[in-house]
C-alpha cells in the first residue's frame, strides 16, 4: 500500500465528482430525500422528542437506492472509456486504485452526511439531545455507506455498462438490508433452524445499523461493517485484475 | 546499460485464439522500433503484455532490468506508454489531467510544473491545457495522450499508433518529437502507416498471426522487395521490341517488363544488385537515347502484403 498513491487517486476521483453535474444533483437529491423522509415519514416533530432517530432510520432505503448512483461509475466508466489501460499501466498497485477510488466516493458520501448539519442544529435549538447518540447515528449510517459503496465498486468493476451495475448494486444492497427485516426472516423461521435464521439475520445491515444509531457503539458492529468493505474491496481488485481487458 | 526491453518467447492465448504466439525481440538505447502488422495481429496485445496490463500466458518481458511479473510497478515506472485510441479522463482538463500522472509518476513542486510544462511545449497543447478533454478533437487527444506519456521523461516508451488520427502537419511534428527523443531512449511505436518505417524508425518487426515474421532495418525491410533496386528506364529512339531483346541479352539482366502507356521499361537485376550505373552506360555505348532513368528503392505495401498474407495461409 503506497499511502500517496491512495491519495492522489482519490483526489482525482473526488473532484471528478464535482467535474460534472453529478455532485450537485446528488447532493440536493440527497438533501431532500433526507428532510422528507426526517419529517414526513419520519414525524420529526410529531414525537416530540429531542434525538434524530427519524433521520437515521430511513438511511439503510435511501441508501438502497443513491449509494449505487455514487458507486456505478467507479469502474465501469474506466472499463467503457478504456482509461482503465492507463490508470493501470501508472506504477500503482491495483488495490490502492480500487481503495483510493473507494475512499473518494465515501467521502463524498460524508459529505453529503454531513450537510445535513440543520437537523443537528435544529434538534439542539429545541431540545437538548444525547450528542453522544447523534454522533453514533453519523458514525454508523457512514460506516453503513461505507458497507454499500464497496458492494457497488465491486459490481461497477464487473460491467462496463453504468445502468446494470446500477440495478445489480441496488439488488445487492437490498438483500443485505432485507436480510435483517422482520418479513423475510419470518419466511425462514418456519422451517430452518434457529442458528442459521441469527445467521442471515447477523449479515444484515439494518441489525448494525440500529444498534449503532441507538447510541450503542459495539466493536462487533465496527468490525462487520470493517469487514464488509474489507471483503468487498478484495473482491473488486480481483475481479479487476481478471477482467481489466475485456 | 543499453538494453532496455528484452522480450522472450512472450505469448499469449484468449482461449483457442492465440493472439500473441512465441514473439521474441529486444530494444536498445538509441533505437525507434517500428511494430508493424495488419490489424488484429497482435501489436497491441504485445505492448499491453510489455506495459503489465495484461498477463501473458507464457514468455518473459524484461524493461530496464525489471521482469513484468515479478517487478511490475519498476516496469511501469520507468516506461511511458499511449494505449491505443489515447484514453484519457475525458472530464478533465489536459491541465489537471497531466498533473494528476505528475503526483502518480512521483513529482512534485517545482519539478513538477516543469514536467507539465515541457511535456505540453513538446506535445503541442499549450493553447487547449483548460478546456474539458472531451471536447477536443481527435488530434489533440492524441497529443495529450502523448505529453502524458512523455511527462516523466522515461528512459523507455511504447506508442501504440501515435500518429493515428493526426493530419499531416500533426504527423510531421509528432515524428519529430519521436527523432528528438530517440536518441536517449528505447522506443517501440506501433503503425500500419508504411511511410513511418523510414521518417521514423531504425528498426522494424513485422508480425501477423501472432508471430514475428520480419526482424530488420528499414532497407532490409525494401530489399525483401523484388522491385528493389529495379531500373525503370525509357529511350526515345528505340524500337520497342528490339530494346527488350537487347536488355535481355544482358548478363545482369533478370527480367525486363514493358511498363504501360509507353513510359518505358522495368529492369529487374539478376539477384538484387544495383545496376543503375552498369546500365546507364551499357545503353549509351549502344547508341540508345536515355530519356529517364531511375532506380526503385523497393515497395513497402508489396514487402508488407507479401509478409503478412503469407503467414496467413500458415496460420489460422
Amino acid at each position: 500500500m503506497n499511502l500517496q498513491n491512495i491519495w492522489f487517486i482519490m483526489k482525482r476521483e473526488f473532484n471528478g465528482y464535482f467535474a460534472t453535474p453529478v455532485a450537485y444533483v446528488f447532493l440536493v437529491i440527497f438533501l431532500l430525500l433526507t428532510g422528507f423522509s426526517t419529517f414526513f415519514v419520519g414525524n420529526f416533530f410529531e414525537r416530540g422528542e429531542a434525538d434524530l432517530y427519524p433521520f437515521f432510520s430511513l438511511h439503510p432505503w435511501l441508501y438502497i437506492l443513491l449509494i449505487p448512483a455514487i458507486s456505478m461509475r467507479l469502474w465501469s466508466e474506466e472499463r467503457k472509456s478504456g482509461s482503465i489501460e492507463l490508470l493501470m499501466t501508472l506504477p500503482i498497485s491495483v488495490f490502492d486504485a480500487v481503495l483510493g477510488k473507494f475512499l473518494a466516493a465515501w467521502a463524498f458520501t460524508g459529505l453529503a452526511l454531513m450537510l445535513n448539519f440543520p437537523l443537528w442544529i435544529t434538534v439542539n435549538y429545541l431540545g437538548s439531545p444525547d450528542n453522544g447518540v447523534i454522533f453514533a447515528g453519523f458514525l454508523g449510517s457512514l460506516l453503513m455507506a461505507g458497507g454499500f459503496l464497496a458492494i457497488g465498486s465491486c459490481i461497477s468493476a464487473v460491467t462496463k455498462n453504468q445502468v446494470i451495475a446500477f440495478v445489480l448494486s441496488l439488488v445487492a444492497s437490498l438483500v443485505f438490508v432485507l436480510s435483517g427485516y422482520g418479513i423475510v426472516l419470518d419466511f425462514f423461521s418456519s422451517w430452518a433452524p434457529s442458528a442459521l435464521i441469527d445467521a442471515i439475520s447477523s449479515f444484515s445491515f439494518l441489525t448494525h445499523f440500529d444498534a449503532i444509531s441507538k447510541g450503542v457503539i459495539d466493536m462487533r458492529d465496527m468490525l462487520y461493517f470493517a469487514s464488509v468493505i474489507m471483503v468487498w474491496l478484495f473482491a473488486n481488485a480481483i475481479v479487476i485484475n481478471v477482467r481489466k481487458a475485456d | 546499460m543499453t538494453l532496455r526491453i528484452e522480450i522472450k518467447d512472450l505469448a499469449k492465448h484468449f482461449g483457442a485464439i492465440k493472439a500473441v504466439d512465441g514473439v521474441s525481440f529486444s530494444v536498445n538505447k538509441g533505437e525507434v522500433l517500428g511494430f508493424l502488422g495488419p490489424n488484429g495481429a497482435g501489436k497491441s496485445t504485445t505492448m499491453k503484455m510489455i506495459t503489465g496490463f495484461l498477463t501473458p500466458t507464457r514468455g518473459t518481458v524484461s524493461v530496464c532490468g525489471h521482469d513484468v511479473l515479478t517487478d511490475p510497478i519498476a516496469v511501469k515506472a520507468s516506461l511511458g506508454y499511449l494505449p491505443e485510441g489515447a484514453p484519457a479522463y475525458a472530464d478533465m482538463t489536459p491541465h489537471s489531467f497531466l498533473k494528476f500522472i505528475a503526483d502518480i509518476r512521483g513529482l512534485s513542486g517545482a519539478e513538477k510544473t516543469r514536467a507539465v510544462d515541457s511535456a505540453a511545449e513538446r506535445a503541442q497543447i499549450k493553447n487547449v491545457m483548460f478546456q474539458p478533454i472531451e471536447t477536443l478533437s481527435k488530434g489533440y487527444k492524441r497529443r495529450v495522450g502523448l505529453a502524458q506519456a512523455i511527462l516523466h521523461n522515461p528512459p523507455v516508451l511504447i506508442l501504440d499508433e501515435p500518429t493515428d488520427g493526426l493530419d499531416p502537419n500533426q504527423k510531421h511534428e509528432v515524428r519529430n518529437l519521436i527523432n528528438d527523443m530517440a536518441e536517449d531512449k528505447a522506443i517501440i511505436i506501433s503503425t500500419h502507416i508504411l511511410e513511418e518505417v523510414h521518417a521514423l524508425c531504425t528498426r522494424n518487426v513485422v508480425i501477423a498471426n501472432g508471430k514475428v515474421q520480419f526482424n530488420g532495418t528499414p532497407h532490409e525491410l525494401e530489399a525483401m522487395s523484388r522491385y528493389h533496386n529495379a531500373v525503370c528506364v525509357a529511350v526515345d529512339n528505340a524500337d520497342a521490341d528490339k530494346f527488350t531483346a537487347f536488355l535481355n541479352d544482358l548478363e545482369f539482366v533478370g527480367e525486363v517488363e514493358l511498363l504501360a502507356a509507353e513510359r518505358g521499361f522495368r529492369v529487374y537485376p539478376t539477384s538484387g544488385q544495383q545496376i543503375t550505373a552498369e546500365l546507364s552506360q551499357t545503353i549509351r555505348a549502344n547508341g540508345w537515347n536515355i530519356d529517364s532513368l531511375y532506380a526503385e528503392n523497393g515497395r513497402l505495401d508489396e514487402v508488407f502484403r507479401t509478409i503478412t498474407t503469407n503467414s496467413t495461409q500458415g496460420g489460422i
